[in-house]
């Protein structure tokens, strides 16, 4: 078991044929994930040239559309590359074609585009991840974005964060224990995927002994997961918040992490987490010591 | 990106929001024109800077005469408001302002859609109205894919409680600042007051708006809008080179790839500090996924001009950023630099490709270059020679 991802999930690439989305095809291919095609419009017919985790040829077609792209394939999951300037249209492409789960990698999107997905997301099937996002991992089954699938494998640990690349540096810090799933949510104002989300579907894997959520400065997303933990997740959580020496009113890359005010500091966030019984850390490596003790004492 | 009162205004213009003529000036003599153009009589000068409180600290003066005027903007120019120093004024047009409301349409993270806040008690405070007096202030949840058009307006003016003489040209005074908020793509469009005049007209008296710089590839014309003065001159060279850097008072610099890798990497090397007299992270600087060797050099070359800086540490995960050209970039830059680098470097690299990049250091062996094996010894390394070269 995992959340949202695993080894039968069936993965299209939007942007296959880009420097990035060639790139992590490739990459996604050698952690073993099913990369069953791609799409972009301009090269429909054509094929793409990999290798898979066993180091043999794999020739992939590249498909005009989405709805093409499933149709032929079974694909059920899409990870997007293109541009942010197209992301808009390949999200709700995606969407349209009914697929179940969007990952949005991309960069920079406008963030009145991503409102606008979302909210045509409503009532449809889709679950989107991103964006501006690493994506999600099951360790030893499947990638479905840019996570380094070679940090750690399987085991009891959930994770979710804001960040890809403190992603990375948990999951190396507790790389002798290894990870259910592991989901970069993106730190963009608006995401698709909540941290609560992720809670909930933690809560509801019975492969998840643990869970680790690691906020950053900025928004209220920690305080909001804070309040859902107390109400809905028994398994044990232990959190880190990004940011405390950040000051006020700079943004620090991700659009999402700008302080103002009182609200959204990093302090802030931590007592709310810790008022509900989650241990925080004050570092990447104190965070993997609270869940190694809290993991050895289950 | 905030923009100026004066920009804001030009904006709404632009839009076809009914404003009161302005001008902006940097000296005296242009505010003096400035108040010729706008037709001699009665204006105010207010200072442009990008905080609140400004007329309390003595940044809003009225004026009856161009004379005048020149006094007033050279009394406000050069004026320190809560750490903003003032480099332009406004010449705004006079009005006789019989009643002052508030309205703003912003991005609400929360419920991922826009809220659009409405109240007939403008003038005051906000966040203090939201605070004592919340049933002052309509709140209208707006969906993203419909907008404000003339049904929300008129939800939104009667929520807020506009008479039933102003209403309709309330509404449509917000649609026009929808329109705003759309076609430009901003996260917040704020105009407080809006104001009915003496002659019963509602215009926009002060306006506030945020862009989406992620936005800018739509409009190439919001680059000109960019405060290069306010700019902290390495911020301003780590731009040219499009690197997210922001300078911040201390000692340590930081270079990591993920701005939630290069803030946490802020708080351990900060906490590291305070085992070493107190040294402190000397920026925030994210190289960003997929870093190249000449990103990294970039870099590396802004924080070398940091003349506070006295250690800096490189901590990167690489995901898409490979750490072979990361290595190279190091290497680059101090070949590049030669006698003038000076500074030791505390290096600490992880994931795609890291066994490369570690023998690209190790081969080039680097006096100046020192590698750690995890994100917490390198923070302290690096805030040890800080410490010790201070």
């Amino acid at each position: 078991m995992s959340i949202y991802l695993n080894q039968d999930s069936k993965i299209i690439v939007q942007g296959i044929t880009g420097g990035m989305g060639a790139k992590h095809t490739a990459l996604m291919l050698d952690s073993g994930a099913q990369i069953v095609g791609g799409v972009n419009a301009r090269k429909a017919g054509t094929t793409v040239q990999h290798k898979d985790a066993s180091g043999a040829d794999v020739t992939l077609p590249v498909y005009g559309t989405v709805k093409e792209a499933m149709a032929e394939t079974g694909a059920d999951v899409s990870v997007v590359f293109v541009p942010p300037a197209f992301t808009k249209d390949a999200a709700i492409e995606a969407i349209d074609a009914g697929i179940g789960l969007l990952v949005v990698i991309t960069e920079g999107v406008p963030v009145q585009d991503t409102a606008e997905v979302w909210t045509y997301l409503q009532g449809k099937e889709t679950r989107m991840i991103g964006p501006n996002c690493p994506g999600i991992i099951t360790p030893g089954e499947s990638l479905a974005g840019i996570t380094p699938h070679t940090i750690t494998g399987k085991g009891p640990i959930g994770l979710v964060s804001k960040s890809g690349t403190l992603t990375y540096q948990m999951m190396y810090e507790l790389g002798d224990l290894g990870f259910s799933t592991a989901i970069g949510i993106g730190g963009d104002p608006i995401v698709g995927t909540t941290h609560i989300d992720a809670l909930e579907a933690f809560e509801n894997d019975p492969e998840t002994k643990a869970i680790v959520m690691i906020g950053e400065i900025g928004g209220d997303a920690e305080e909001r997961a804070a309040a859902y933990i107390k109400e809905h997740v028994t398994k044990p959580v232990v959190g880190y918040v990004a940011g405390f020496t950040a000051p006020e009113g700079k943004t620090m890359g991700h659009a999402g992490a700008i302080v103002s005010g009182s609200s959204g500091t990093a302090a802030a966030k931590k007592e709310a987490l810790e008022a509900v019984g989650v241990k925080v850390g004050k570092t990447p490596s104190e965070t993997a010591d609270l869940m190694r003790e809290i993991l050895t004492s289950l | 990106m905030d923009l100026f009162e004066y920009q804001a205004r030009d904006i709404f213009e632009k839009h076809g929001v009914p404003v009161l003529g302005g001008v902006v000036a940097t000296t005296p003599e242009e505010a003096r024109e400035g108040a010729e153009k706008l037709g001699g009589g009665t204006v105010v000068v207010k200072a442009q800077v990008k905080t609140g409180g400004r007329g309390k600290a003595g940044g809003v003066k009225l004026a009856h005469s161009p004379e005048e005027t020149a006094e007033k903007a050279g009394e406000i120019l050069g004026m320190d408001i809560k750490g903003h120093t003032v480099h332009r004024v406004m010449i705004a047009q006079g009005a006789k302002i019989a009643e002052e409301f508030y309205f703003s349409v912003l991005l609400d993270r929360s419920n991922r859609n826009y809220l659009a806040m409405c109240s007939v008690e403008g003038g005051v405070e906000i966040e203090q109205l939201a605070v004592e007096r919340p049933e002052a202030l309509a709140r209208i949840a707006v969906d993203p894919a419909v907008g404000i058009d003339e049904a929300k307006a008129a939800e939104i003016v009667d929520a807020a409680g506009f008479a039933a003489d102003i209403k309709d040209k309330v509404a449509e005074v917000i649609q026009g600042l929808w329109t705003v908020f759309k076609a430009e793509d901003a996260t917040l469009v704020e105009v407080n007051p809006l104001v009915k005049t003496e002659d019963g007209e509602i215009i926009a008296l002060d306006g506030k708006v945020t862009l989406d710089e992620n936005a800018g590839f739509r409009h190439p014309e919001h680059a000109e809008l960019e405060d290069s003065a306010a700019a902290d001159p390495l911020e301003a060279k780590a731009k040219e080179n499009d690197l997210n850097y922001v300078k911040l008072d201390g000692e340590v610099g930081i270079i990591g790839n993920g701005a939630g890798l290069v803030m946490s990497t802020l708080d351990v090397v900060a906490y590291a500090g305070e085992r070493h007299g107190g040294v402190k992270p000397a920026n925030f600087l994210d190289i960003g996924g997929g870093a190249n060797a000449q990103v990294m050099a970039n870099g590396l070359d802004v924080i070398l001009n940091d003349a506070q800086v006295k250690s800096v540490f490189v901590n990167v995960f690489g995901g898409i950023t490979a750490c072979d050209e990361v290595a190279n970039g190091i290497v680059g830059a101090l070949d590049i630099l030669g006698d003038e680098a000076s500074k030791p470097l505390v290096v600490r690299l992880d994931g795609n490709n890291v066994e490369l990049g570690r023998q690209i250091l190790t081969e080039r062996n680097h006096p100046l270059v020192t590698l750690a094996d995890t994100m917490d010894g390198g923070a302290d390394l690096a805030a040890a020679k800080a410490a010790a070269a201070a």
